[in-house]
């Protein structure tokens, strides 16, 4: 009868009487939204988030001081400087939109890429120099390895290496903060790659069932160090998945920070007010190398002068994470022709030119004085001790534990005798 | 109906494990409205084994959450809700699932206070049955107290009688480390003698610190969870041949109290461990390692001899189970093989 309707527990939907399968409709899928073109020109008015100038300028200016240290950090991992860094080359659009379009005490949990967010809210280059060099500035007393960056006051996770494992924990802290404070969100950010994990998955679900008011946002770049999306997953993308766990989702120009602006600022406001998750994919595209130092016997080094000669004049082309060589899974064409074509950077200095809101002048200053301030940053954290030792026995616990203040006396003892055979001068007391 | 028991003659009465750590998680929640409890089955369905009985018809989804079925998910969720403001108290059906989540309770919670410089703090709980059960097998019947024992950043506590359970969820919980609390589906309907002070709702009991069970002058047994009863079992019968054991119940894996086994092992000069798990890189391995780099090796009159569980995965078949897992009469043989008696 007409009037008949399923009453399986599992699902609610109508009977179909015809023998057809749903495809996972990977060419005609989720479409990116998008608001400006590459050259800067806004399609639509209405979408045009109207920011103030000194907003956009600081968004701009936050992404090309992002790349002026990413190229220095690079280097000084190259020249054997520091032992690991990774760079966000392509990717500052994803950092800068969406940072922007958060509350400042918004909870963020990142991966490990997302270096711009902790960069739009303030955190000073002598921190970052710091964490990579593990001096005794670094707030995370030497403890990680570069780009492990955490700070509690500016509401950014320590990162953690593992990946897809703050997926659930930025889940919980959104249950928790949901019972805490009304107004406050969660962003959870991971590559394409990491959403592979089964952590991802238990993620998406119980944000849903536990009702969080949590956004994630997934950098889909086209490559987990070597592996391409197409043998990633074989669905449209991650923005696709999410109906399937019940989040609203969008698909983004990730190379648009007023597409991933306005994203953004809709999941989150639409997040807090109905206490239900969201899911952005922001597209994107990866110009370097995953990390670095590079496998060893692979190619030759990249070189920011060799080939950087893409419009934006900042990103360099180049290996990316230092443990990786990406000229060993694609063409230089390709990754030139993102540099080139679509870049976020270039696309941001396209929209403020057309307003008059910077020209070549400005360029040329700004370019100096953010090349001048990194240096001045980076040649600090190169002066700088190491933490003294005694903070190796510290934190383990909250309190100390009897044990280890033993060995902690253990060691100053041993190092009042015998300390002129240590390198001491390089830590500090 | 412990009021009205209590009403009628204030003395100790006999509580099964299960109700004390139902007690324990009862008081709890009610203390302090951060604690909360997260699992599979935790709520509608009373606990898979009960221990949780009651508890989300008095307090509600918000305290106590059903989870979908995924150990590394929900783990994951109660580490990020810990590092944020909440207690969650995260059970695992057994430690056997918690090898799904184990990336969570060791990379996350046991690392992250020192990972991040002592800036987030992890006060979360992972508990549930440990160790043999009956007739489960291989794949639920594992040990985990030398897995998570090995961890620094961890607490590992293992009860034995229902005040250790009590005692030491409470503590557990007020503990602002994570801890991994080993209980055992054995002991969950053993009914113990608890103590009027055992019954007070401020009863805690501190993590780090053994109890001896009985005094004795011959010989140190130490064990924690089930065998403790065991050695005790034991040491009745030795106490007819002439021979005083003196029980360990060590309570804490990690940070384990080995001044009060050395103090003992002075005493008695001969020591015996007993555990359920494995004998390689198991708990009576590292006693026995402390004991000889401490100043209790100058009294040691023989050899330490640990009695393990056999080195092999759990079997089915009930004669074959009941060898693997340490008996009273290992114990007796393994202390006359120190005595040399």
């Amino acid at each position: 009868s007409p009037e008949e309707r399923p009453q399986f527990p599992g699902a609610s939907a109508e009977f179909a009487e015809r023998l057809e399968f749903i495809q996972p409709n990977v060419l005609a899928g989720i479409p990116v939204y998008r608001v400006m073109d590459r050259q800067g020109h806004v399609l639509r008015p209405s979408e045009d988030p109207q920011l103030p100038k000194e907003q956009v300028l600081k968004l701009y200016k936050t992404m090309t001081l992002l790349n002026t240290m990413d190229r220095i950090l690079y280097e000084s991992q190259r020249q054997g400087r520091i032992s690991f860094y990774m760079t966000n080359y392509g990717e500052e659009g994803t950092h800068v939109g969406s940072a922007a379009a958060l509350d400042a005490s918004d909870l963020v949990f990142g991966q490990y890429r997302e270096a711009g967010v902790l960069l739009y809210r303030g955190y000073p280059l002598e921190l970052f120099m710091a964490q990579c060099y593990g001096n005794a500035s670094d707030p995370g007393k030497g403890r990680q390895m570069p780009v492990h960056y955490g700070c509690p006051e500016r509401h950014f996770v320590t990162i953690s290496s593992p990946l897809a494992t703050q997926i659930p924990q930025a889940v919980g802290a959104a249950y928790a903060i949901k019972r805490a404070d009304a107004s406050r969100a969660v962003v959870c950010y991971f590559g394409e790659g990491a959403a592979s994990e089964g952590d991802a998955h238990a993620g998406f679900n119980f944000a849903a069932t536990l009702e969080c008011p949590i956004v994630f946002f997934c950098r889909n770049n086209g490559y987990a160090i070597s592996t391409p999306t197409s043998e990633q997953y074989r669905g449209d993308g991650i923005a696709a998945r999410g109906p399937g766990y019940g989040l609203l989702s969008i698909r983004v120009d990730g190379n648009d920070v007023f597409a991933v602006y306005n994203a953004t600022r809709e999941a989150r406001r639409r997040a807090v007010a109905e206490n239900q998750p969201f899911l952005i994919e922001a597209m994107t595209y990866r110009c370097g190398p995953r990390a670095l130092p590079r496998a060893r016997g692979s190619g030759t080094p990249g070189s920011p002068k060799k080939t950087s000669r893409c419009p934006s004049g900042f990103c360099s082309i180049g290996h990316h994470s230092t443990s990786d060589d990406s000229s060993a899974y694609r063409s230089v064409d390709e990754v030139s022709y993102w540099d080139k074509q679509d870049h976020p950077i270039s696309r941001l200095r396209h929209y403020m030119a057309n307003r008059g809101w910077w020209d070549e002048q400005e360029e040329k200053a700004w370019r100096k004085s953010s090349r001048k301030m990194v240096l001045e940053a980076f040649e600090q954290a190169e002066r700088e001790p190491k933490p003294p030792p005694r903070l190796l026995f510290s934190d383990v616990y909250l309190e100390m534990p009897p044990r280890l203040r033993r060995q902690r006396a253990e060691l100053e003892r041993h190092l009042e005798t015998y300390g002129e055979h240590y390198p001491l001068q390089q830590f500090q007391k | 109906q412990r009021r009205g028991l209590r009403l009628s003659a204030p003395a100790a009465i006999q509580v099964t494990v299960r109700d004390a750590l139902n007690q324990a998680l009862d008081e709890e929640l009610e203390r302090d409205e951060r604690v909360f409890l997260l699992g599979e089955e935790v709520a509608q369905y009373d606990g898979a084994y009960k221990i949780s009985r009651g508890l989300w018809k008095k307090y509600g989804d918000k305290r106590v959450i059903d989870t979908p079925i995924s150990e590394m998910g929900f783990a994951g969720i109660a580490v990020g809700a810990a590092m944020v403001w909440l207690r969650p108290v995260c059970e695992f059906m057994t430690f056997n699932f918690s090898m799904q989540a184990i990336d969570q309770v060791i990379n996350s919670a046991a690392k992250t206070c020192y990972m991040s410089a002592g800036s987030i703090a992890v006060p979360i709980v992972f508990r549930g049955p440990n160790g043999a059960s009956a007739g489960v097998a291989a794949q639920h019947s594992q040990c985990f107290a030398a897995w998570y024992g090995h961890c620094p950043g961890l607490k590992v506590v293992s009860p034995w009688s229902a005040e250790d359970a009590k005692g030491l969820l409470k503590a557990s919980i007020r503990d602002d480390n994570p801890v991994v609390m080993l209980e055992s589906e054995l002991l969950y309907g053993v009914p113990f003698e608890m103590s009027e002070q055992a019954q007070s709702k401020e009863f805690v009991i501190p993590i780090g610190k053994a109890k001896i069970e009985r005094q004795g002058t011959h010989v140190t047994l130490v064990a924690h969870s089930r065998p403790v009863g065991h050695c005790i079992e034991a040491a009745a019968v030795l106490s007819k041949e002439g021979v005083e054991c003196e029980v360990i119940n060590l309570r804490t894996i990690r940070p384990m109290d080995i001044e009060t086994v050395e103090a003992s092992v002075v005493k008695t000069n001969h020591l015996v461990t007993v555990e359920g798990g494995w004998p390689q890189f198991g708990v009576g391995a590292e006693i026995c390692a402390r004991i000889m780099e401490g100043p209790a090796f100058n009294y040691l009159d023989a050899p330490a001899v640990r009695v393990t569980g056999a080195d092999v995965p759990m079997p089915y078949a009930k004669i074959l189970e009941d060898n693997c897992i340490p008996q009273v009469k290992d114990i007796v043989f393994a202390v006359k093989k120190a005595l040399n008696i």
